[in-house]
């Protein structure tokens, strides 16, 4: 190869070299161009777009749970609190060794292995910024000694929420009932939904009071408007609107009439009702027995749950307003109310009992075996005669029965802010037809005129119906204090004033007359006269085998299937004040077992406290002082127990 | 000559540049760190300070002795990538980093200079009439490809491709036939086909984190909380700087976070979001400058070393840049490219440097000739 050829070759290459290069910059500048376009329409083009973006991301909405409103009894003493809850929470990323902190930490509270597992777990799931609960319901003293160790404790951050605490829960669980953690089912039926439902685990009213008024106690949340990172951190607070708290509810219960009533009715299945007659006010609500609101707050263990559903005498259920019993013979009076009203009888009229009722072939039974002779319509009453209303009710008829039923307040459920209100029951012939097929018997007006067959009244009714009776006025029963906007003058039932007289007399005798179903139970205070009236409502049949053997005694019967207590009165006779009922479940005799519950109560209610034993017959004394000093012990060493602090 | 003497001799408006760029990259990691020298200023500044008084202490010394050494530092570089394959630590599913006790070294980012230097060496020692000859294009093809497939088994597919490109690059300066590009062009797309067509069989040459890569960077919006949430969010910051920028240290989306390791590779998105469109294009006119500046001195050197090292280093130094601009813009799929002299990290920083060094031995000594 030449040397001049190489040369040439060399520069042909050196020139392809240096034509290469300056190629590759204008490739480059090309790419630079390209790029910086790229930039231009991002940056200058979509800008606004991408600000919206920007926000978008970075501020997030916080909801600032409003304060529930507080419950109080009609003398503003609360019942629903919201109290400080001492809890720690653990944030994860701020610990270096979380399984050290909490070992840590397990040397000055209570904490096990197995509680320290489950939190190292829940820790795993979330995002590690996520605030995972270690412990609630702290000790002040607790609380006290971790925030003094707070330096060795990284990522311990102690905490004061708001809880629902329930105070003398056992008497009020059945009225005011409780909140919990929202469920699923409760956001979806909430329409439209309230943003602070959205709050995980954010406590709603689920039973009585707090659920029906859980608008009214709710609140309004606050909203915080916050900068939070990429991995939603709060960095600052940008903005905040404050929330509403919720409205406080008074109660027309007193307190103390309620604690004595469920003393009185501890261990037995039960519950009684007292009402002012004048305003309706609700004083007390019993129902026996209890259970303890407070469990439920935070949700309730499994077992403790089955324990109180399977519990034979369902201390869930609010008996005084959801139990719907057979009246028996407190319903009596509205039978002999509608023929009064009718003037199907005279007040001297006279029927005559032998201890049975002829129907066809068919024996109806009074219970009294040997019969009561002659009775007028007070005399009946006063001694509960089967048989003269077994006639009478015949007079009436089921429909003008049930017409009168309704007007002194059965057969329907009242305007209250309470869970599982029962209407009870009013039987017609229709509803008979339509629901078994069968016309409506004569025999079927003679069980309804003793309160037995297919009529039901809850005790709460009763009371109603003793106060309609006792004032002549269409007395309506309210819980909240003040709901009642024209509480002075309820409507006239117009019912004759005879006819009431009448009824209110034949109850008087019931307690006050030698030969009454609950004279035994009559109080000596002539100011405080009683009026009232015994049933005793039957679970089972007695077959005529039974009868002619000799009717088996309650007591030897199993509890199930006994017969129901009740009674019913309003006091004091001559200027009437108060109404009551008492319904204990298969309690065996009215006149036995409600009628000395429902003295003590009423008496208590007029004495403004434990009733003196002078109130009481003399026989009797003894017996009620220890009684009523057992229940005033009992009362006084309850109160203000709080199981949380 | 005297070697304090030939600093005179320096490309100084280059080393202007790069000072330039690194007062950048020292206001943004100020930035990004919530306005703190901790954890990343302090050391970036300590290393970038070292290693520019290295490029001084690189341009006196004689571009033959650069030369001289080029196929030990190739052979050096191919025993690091080797090692690192076989002792490196594992980070993020690959083996990339060489613990050298004293530093923590990348040696695929250390071996682009290397390979650069033995190109650059190859072709000034083949005489020109073998350049374009079928064997002769295959040895450096061979001095691309080994260490390429080396790096890709890391993995490292980002890095390999780059190394691929440059060595490449190096190839076509040094005036290797048009026809070779041609046709490696065509071949490299029937690859590409290949590769695609690949998936889901049993013979995937690809793995499947490579796939939904290209996948979520085709269409980020289909997975904007998982992978496409890097692109997401940093384009997010790059147009919501606008014109101005939300001002310095006030970028919401990298000051809370959102954005993916906003003080190494998506340092960009924090500069475009606080200074807008005003402080990206600068940057990149800084860039282009410094790229300008090397072509010039590349142009003004007598010698194919000196050219082909030049060029091959420019052209590494604007793989950096405008592929790591483009990956945040969403214009490539994300790979682990810093944005060069203002991102955070060591290796990187002075393989940078370090380049800058040989190119200003180059430019010192153009006229030397040898």
């Amino acid at each position: 190869m030449s040397k001049f050829k190489d040369t040439t070759l060399k520069s042909k290459i050196f020139r392809r070299v240096h034509r290469r290069i300056v190629l590759a910059g204008l490739l480059k500048a090309s790419t630079v161009a390209l790029l910086g376009w790229n930039i231009r329409k991002l940056q200058i083009e979509d800008s606004e777009d991408y600000k919206l973006l920007a926000d978008a991301n970075r501020v997030n909405l916080r909801l600032i749970p409003p304060s529930r409103g507080l419950i109080f009894d009609r003398l503003g003493t609360p019942i629903a609190l919201n109290e400080q809850n001492y809890k720690i929470v653990f944030i994860r990323e701020q610990a270096a060794d979380p399984r050290k902190v909490l070992k840590k930490l397990a040397s000055i509270i209570e904490l096990d292995q197995k509680r320290q597992e489950k939190i190292l777990q829940d820790m795993k799931k979330r995002s590690s910024f996520i605030p995972i609960t270690v412990a609630e319901n702290l000790t002040w003293k607790d609380f006290a000694h971790i925030s003094v160790n707070l330096p060795s404790l990284p990522g311990i951050i102690p905490e004061v929420g708001l809880t629902r605490h329930y105070q003398e829960y056992e008497s009020y669980a059945h009225i005011v009932g409780y909140v919990g953690p929202i469920s699923d089912k409760d956001l979806k039926s909430e329409k439209p939904v309230d943003p602070v439902l959205q709050i995980p685990k954010f406590q709603i009213g689920k039973v009585g009071v707090e659920k029906k008024l859980e608008t009214h106690l709710r609140g309004r949340a606050g909203v915080s408007k916050v900068e939070v990172n990429a991995s939603g951190r709060v960095m600052r607070e940008l903005s905040r609107t404050q929330g509403k708290s919720g409205e406080n509810i008074h109660l027309t219960i007193a307190t103390n009439l309620q604690k004595f009533a469920s003393e009185r009715l501890k261990g037995m299945s039960a519950s009684s009702v007292l009402i002012d007659i004048k305003s309706g006010d609700i004083l007390s609500l019993v129902s026996t027995p209890s259970y303890n609101p407070n469990n439920f707050v935070l949700g309730i263990s499994q077992s403790d749950w089955n324990a109180l559903l399977n519990d034979e005498r369902k201390p869930l259920l609010n008996k005084a307003t959801s139990g719907a019993y057979p009246p028996g013979s407190t319903f009596k009076m509205v039978v002999a109310a509608a023929a009064l009203e009718l003037g199907l009888i005279g007040l001297n009229d006279k029927i005559f009992c032998a201890g049975f009722y002829e129907l066809g072939s068919r024996n109806f039974h009074c219970w009294l075996k040997g019969g009561h002779g002659k009775l007028t319509l007070q005399e009946a009453i006063q001694k509960s005669c089967d048989v003269y209303f077994y006639e009478l009710a015949r007079k009436v008829g089921v429909k003008r029965i049930g017409d009168m039923a309704r007007r002194l307040g059965l057969g329907q459920a009242y305007n209250l802010p309470l869970t599982g209100l029962s209407k009870g029951f009013v039987p017609t012939k229709k509803w008979k037809k339509e629901r078994f097929g069968t016309s409506w018997l004569v025999g079927d007006t003679l069980n309804v005129g003793i309160g037995q067959g297919f009529s039901l009244a809850t005790p709460l009714q009763l009371a109603v119906m003793t106060a309609r009776l006792a004032s002549g006025k269409e007395v309506t029963p309210n819980i909240i204090k003040n709901s009642n906007k024209n509480p002075d003058n309820p409507k006239a039932l117009s019912i004759k004033e005879n006819t009431l007289v009448a009824i209110r007399k034949g109850m008087f005798d019931v307690l006050n007359e030698k030969d009454g179903t609950a004279f035994n139970f009559r109080t000596t205070n002539h100011n405080f006269l009683i009026a009232g009236k015994t049933g005793t409502s039957q679970v089972r049949r007695i077959t005529r085998e039974e009868r002619e053997e000799g009717v088996i005694k309650n007591e030897d019967l199993p509890w199930k299937m006994r017969d129901h207590a009740l009674f019913t009165c309003f006091a004091p006779f001559k200027n009437p004040k108060y109404a009551l009922s008492v319904v204990v479940e298969h309690g065996g005799s009215g006149s036995k077992v409600a009628a000395p519950i429902a003295r003590d109560i009423m008496l208590f209610q007029l004495y403004g406290g434990i009733p003196p034993v002078t109130a009481y017959p003399e026989k009797q004394q003894v017996e009620a002082r220890k009684r009523l000093m057992d229940i005033e012990k009992k009362i006084n060493s309850r109160t203000n127990i709080n199981p949380n602090i | 000559m005297n070697p304090f003497i030939k600093i005179i001799y320096i490309n100084w408006p280059l080393q202007i540049l790069i000072l330039a760029t690194a007062l950048f990259g020292f206001l943004m990691l100020y930035s990004v760190s919530g306005g703190s020298w901790d954890p990343w200023t302090k050391p970036q500044i300590n290393r970038f300070f070292i290693s520019f008084i290295l490029i001084f202490v690189m341009s006196a010394i004689s571009i033959s002795f650069w030369q001289k050494i080029s196929p030990f530092c190739y052979i050096l570089g191919l025993a690091l990538l080797i090692a690192v394959y076989f002792y490196g630590d594992t980070g993020m599913g690959a083996k990339r980093w060489l613990d050298l006790r004293i530093i923590k070294l990348q040696p695929s980012e250390a071996f682009k200079i290397s390979m650069v230097m033995a190109l650059a060496y190859y072709y000034h020692k083949l005489p020109v009439n073998k350049v374009s000859h079928p064997f002769y294009v295959i040895v450096p093809l061979l001095l691309i490809i080994i260490p390429a497939l080396i790096v890709f088994r890391q993995p490292d597919l980002g890095t390999a491709l780059v190394i691929i490109m440059i060595g490449i690059f190096v190839m076509f300066i040094a005036g290797v036939h048009f026809g070779y590009f041609l046709f490696g062009g065509l071949s490299f797309c029937t690859l590409l086909f290949i590769l695609f067509q690949s998936r889901g069989t049993d013979w995937q040459l690809l793995k499947d984190y490579h796939f939904r890569r290209i996948d979520t960077f085709l269409d980020p919006s289909v997975d904007p909380l998982g992978a496409g949430y890097h692109i997401t969010q940093s384009k997010i910051a790059l147009g919501s700087g606008g014109l101005f920028g939300r001002g310095y240290m006030q970028g919401s989306q990298s000051q809370l976070n959102f954005l993916p390791e906003k003080h190494t590779d998506f340092i960009f998105t924090t500069l475009a979001e606080e200074f807008g469109f005003f402080g990206t294009i600068g940057l990149l006119i800084i860039y282009s400058l410094i790229v300008a500046f090397c072509i010039f001195s590349a142009l003004a050197t007598t010698d194919k070393f000196s050219r082909l090292l030049i060029t091959g280093l420019c052209m590494t130094f604007f793989t950096y840049f405008s592929i790591n601009i483009a990956m945040v813009m969403g214009l490539l799929p994300v790979v682990g490219i810093p944005l060069p002299l203002v991102s955070y990290g060591g290796s990187s920083m002075i393989v940078i440097m370090l380049s800058f060094g040989l190119i200003q031995s180059a430019h010192v000594h153009k006229n030397v000739g040898f």
